[in-house]
């Protein structure tokens, strides 16, 4: 069983595996539920291509070495903790301007008209503090949100954690980790082809002639 | 004449479904913690452990229960808002009547009119037409205790034969299937041996949606290197990343399971050794399967023969393998062949009573695992015992301390009763937790049939679409309020705690019905001081049945988190994994294999439905939503029915996505939105059931009934499809913000 309390001498990480996600959002439901914004989710799932594809992923912030984020802000109200945890826009200093919401590779900060202020996810810092896993990586029913250390990571899953991207030019570092099938661990390069399995270009198998009952082909 | 008192949108006004948008005191109260309850999700077959923190007699939060082996702290969306059905505005507080001059159309009553009302009642139509016109439905997600005493106060108290559950919607046809071939009702592998296995098989089942937690063991199989196999007519979000997707046409899985028989025999992908050890009867399915080739099952099912041959290869030559089943491929009138193929597969190949090795099926209820043991299916006595077999009533009389003869006989299957109250021969009902209207198939035959009961009863916390039609209504309790066990899906007894006590005059549902029995003059069997004694006298009746509870102790199930039956003695350390060494429940120890021909659904497409239809859940909404349909948070994820449709289907018949669209079966019409997406088979549509009237999918279903199951056709109708209307697009990524309601 995987740990669940993690130590001062504990260097968990969190995870991301959006191959994983089965778009269930029991990651925003739970979001909801962290003791310093209860009632707010500050994750989100999207949802890639629906009229194509299940897949679905969970926003979630990266937690960048060097925010874009805080990096276009002219309130400069977005902060990092000693630990590197990118905090939401400041209250008394957030002007609202959505420079963020723009600037962010990831796509991940939103601006909430009702308090004027942009939020995002801190990582549970309520949860994280007292050593427990942020409350979406403790649900989620298909880990592809998980929360540990490295070493448990490799000792119970496959796949290599990186935490470089690529976004054309813009190079990226982030706290957050994302799991992929190569083993050498490279920078993610977001603009680059994705590859789909072999069936799923065709699942009913039209090309290869799929019969309906009420006569003929379906094509 | 039990009806409405008052029209539909009146009847919301007053008892919702309203949306609970938050928990008590607002999300912000800051609540004191008084106590925090380790008990289980009210919800699915998994049963996840969690825990419910409680002030002030309300349930106000939930932290994750780590340390539950089960799920080790993951919830679905449901789990993370269960929660909030408590408080919620909507609860039953008082005993009703209903008073179309009153407000709301129910007027509240005293406990002792209500009862009195409910027993004169049960009295007069007993001696006008005879105990059986007065049935009793009752619903599994109720527990352990409480199925087993509703099993006895039926037989007992009502001297009733026509008592039913509803999971004779949900799981029969599988419980049929597993006691025909192996023996015994029961998932034959605890979960953790998925992760085991090297294929894994997942058959009309979509695990992520329904049954969530399960798919981190899948994903666990595949750290290992196991093969992912989906059989389903949609590309659920589980198939996205499987090896091989069998796109299978509705009401065909027998087709492809005899196909994958056929090329195992040709190929010699057997485990001859265990067949013949272990098993009878394979000649006889072999030889059903001898014509069953995979280019013979393309044109039935769909499927690219290819894809068949290689599905076969995958099961055939791997070392280890589970499947997992359940509504997709047994929620049809052939539910019980199509449960009987698969466990074929499993035999053939020597996947059963070994790690990682089993055909199992998936319990959708709550407790659909425990609650078809236990005696409130109209063909079983506690233990599993079969109520038409002299020992098995004489065991169950001694315990009971009745005369055999005073247990009545098998009575009908839940359609059935709904059919006879239709045709009149059924006089009066009382349901407890159960929700025909919205569940069961055939939803304006449903209606038609509870208006013409002379006497309807039920016992609930929320006033269901059924209970709108109640003459009496009796306010029961939450699952958070009572104390007793569940058994999940894959065996496992656990413990289910109360956190709360029910509010207003609300009463426990096992205290409701000993008055009743009171009443009736029946008290002296139902002697009770709480639910434990209930337990106690349940593993006293299991005692010798194949779902045997006798070692089992609430204190044993707390302690070790969970006990998998049978337990048959005092000391015995449970059973996780059934039929090893190859030894099967039947009582020469063999399983058997049956001759599963195919032949079609009740009803197929033609010119006048051309379209397949077939019905499912959402993740975020549960059986007939009578509690999700008032959760804020899950109702804004999926608000409404869609009609899932392929674009090839869509062009063709004119439509956008989004459109409305009139879908027609020969039962009924709905008007929806349609959800055009390449997910699903150009000649099939999807519709989840959850919601009521003019949105009920079950307006479409028919009534036709596996033989043997009873389990009504859920999963294929034929219909036809019109654009009734302009809509806005559904597939647009939805506009997020961090607002809860907002997705």
């Amino acid at each position: 069983m995987r740990p669940t309390r993690y130590g001062v001498d504990d260097t968990p990480v969190f995870v991301i595996d959006q191959s994983r996600c089965i778009g269930c959002e029991a990651c925003v439901s739970a979001c909801m539920e962290c003791g310093t914004h209860r009632g707010q989710s500050l994750i989100h799932l999207e949802r890639i291509d629906r009229a194509a594809s299940t897949q679905t992923a969970p926003m979630v912030c990266m937690h960048c070495e060097d925010p874009t984020c805080a990096q276009v802000c002219p309130a400069d109200a977005i902060k990092q903790t000693e630990g590197g945890v990118v905090q939401s826009a400041l209250k008394p200093r957030c002007i609202g301007c959505s420079n963020c919401v723009l600037a962010c590779p990831f796509g991940v900060p939103k601006y909430v008209a009702e308090v004027d202020q942009m939020m995002k996810c801190d990582m549970c810092t309520d949860r994280t503090s007292e050593g427990y896993a942020p409350m979406c990586a403790s649900v989620c029913p298909s880990e592809a949100l998980w929360y540990g250390t490295v070493e448990e990571f490799h000792a119970t899953r496959p796949g290599a954690l990186v935490d470089n991207w690529l976004f054309g030019r813009q190079s990226v570092h982030t706290k957050v980790h994302a799991v992929v099938d190569d083993v050498g661990g490279g920078p993610i390069d977001v603009l680059g082809g994705a590859a789909t399995g072999t069936w799923l270009d065709d699942p009913f198998g039209l090309d290869e002639g799929m019969h309906d009952r009420s006569g003929g082909v379906v094509r | 004449m039990a009806r409405p008192p008052l029209s539909d949108d009146e009847l919301i006004a007053r008892f919702g479904p309203h949306l609970n948008e938050a928990p008590p005191g607002g999300w912000d109260a800051g609540l004191e913690i008084d106590r925090v309850v380790e008990t289980h999700c009210c919800f699915c077959g998994q049963q996840c452990g969690i825990k419910l923190k409680v002030h002030d007699n309300e349930v106000v939060g939930f932290e994750p229960w780590y340390d539950f082996p089960f799920n080790e702290g993951k919830l679905c969306p449901k789990g993370v808002k269960r929660y909030l059905q408590g408080s919620h505005p909507d609860r039953l507080l008082h005993p009703m009547e209903r008073d179309p001059s009153a407000p709301g159309g129910f007027r509240e009553i005293s406990w002792d009119q209500a009862l009195g009302r409910v027993v004169s009642e049960i009295q007069r139509i007993q001696e006008e037409y005879g105990d059986d016109a007065f049935a009793m439905l009752s619903g599994v997600s109720l527990t352990n205790e409480k199925s087993y005493l509703i099993g006895k106060f039926a037989r007992l108290a009502l001297h009733t034969a026509n008592l039913d559950y509803n999971g004779r919607f949900c799981m029969v046809s599988a419980g049929v299937g597993n006691k025909l071939a192996l023996g015994i009702d029961r998932a034959p592998n605890p979960w953790s041996d998925i992760p085991l296995a090297d294929v894994v098989w997942v058959a009309g089942s979509n695990i992520a949606e329904t049954f969530p937690i399960t798919t981190s063991y899948i994903w666990r199989a595949r750290d290992r290197g196991a093969k992912l196999i989906v059989q389903d007519p949609r590309v659920v979000p589980l198939a996205r990343t499987a090896d091989l997707f069998l796109p299978v046409r509705p009401g065909s899985d027998s087709a492809l399971f005899g196909a994958v028989l056929h090329t195992l025999i040709r190929n010699d992908w057997l485990d001859h050794d265990f067949i013949d050890a272990h098993t009878v009867d394979f000649d006889e399915a072999a030889a059903a399967a001898a014509d069953m080739t995979p280019a013979w099952a393309a044109e039935i099912t769909g499927v690219p023969a290819a894809r068949i041959e290689e599905a076969a290869e995958l099961w055939g030559t791997s070392a280890t393998g589970m499947m997992l089943h359940a509504r997709g491929i047994e929620q049809q009138s052939k539910g019980v062949d199509n449960v009987l193929a698969a466990i074929n597969l499993g035999l053939a190949t020597g996947k059963f009573g070994k790690p990682g090795c089993g055909v199992s099926t998936i319990t959708g209820q709550g407790n659909g695992q425990g609650g078809r043991e236990h005696g409130h299916k109209c063909d079983q006595l506690p233990g599993n015992r079969d109520i038409s077999n002299p020992d098995h009533r004489a065991a169950v009389a001694k315990v009971w301390e009745c005369d055999e003869s005073e247990i009545p006989g098998k009575g009908l299957p839940a359609e059935a009763i709904i059919e006879a109250i239709h045709e009149g021969s059924i006089k009066g009902l009382l349901s407890i937790c159960f929700n025909p209207l919205v569940s069961a198939p055939d939803s304006n035959f449903t209606a038609e049939a509870l208006d013409k009961l002379e006497f309807y009863a039920v016992i609930d916390f929320f006033l269901s679409e059924s209970g709108q039609h109640a003459d009496v209504v009796l306010p029961g309790s939450l699952h958070e309020e009572d104390e007793g066990t569940s058994t999940s899906g894959e065996g496992r007894i656990i413990k289910i705690n109360a956190a709360v006590e029910p509010p207003g005059e609300a009463r426990l549902d096992w205290q409701i019905l000993l008055e009743i029995a009171e009443r009736l003059g029946r008290g002296e069997h139902f002697q009770y001081d709480d639910t434990h004694q209930i337990f106690e006298e349940l593993c006293r009746a299991s005692s010798g049945g194949t779902a045997d509870y006798t070692g089992a102790t609430w204190e044993r199930i707390e302690a070790e988190k969970g006990l998998f039956w049978p337990v048959p003695e005092v000391g015995h350390p449970g059973t996780p994994r059934l039929h090893e060494g190859g030894r099967f429940s039947h009582p020469d120890g063999k399983a058997r294999f049956h001759a599963v021909p195919f032949r079609e659904s009740a009803e197929v497409v033609d010119d006048d439905y051309p379209v397949w239809l077939t019905t499912g859940r959402v993740v975020s909404q549960y059986l007939s939503g009578t509690q999700t349909r008032r959760i804020a948070g899950l109702v804004a994820q999926y608000p409404e029915p869609l009609c899932e449709m392929h674009p090839r289907l869509a062009e063709r018949l004119g439509i956008g996505d989004g459109d409305q669209v009139t879908v027609t079966s020969r039962r009924g019409t709905i008007t929806l939105p349609a959800h055009v997406v390449t997910t699903i088979r150009p000649d099939t549509v999807f519709i989840p059931y959850h919601w009521p009237g003019a949105k009920a999918a079950n307006q479409l279903t028919i009534r036709a009934v596996d033989p043997r199951s009873k389990m009504p056709e859920f999963k294929v109708a034929a219909v036809r499809i019109e654009r009734a209307g302009e809509g806005a697009p559904t597939t647009d990524q939805r506009d997020f913000d961090l607002h809860e309601g907002s997705a």
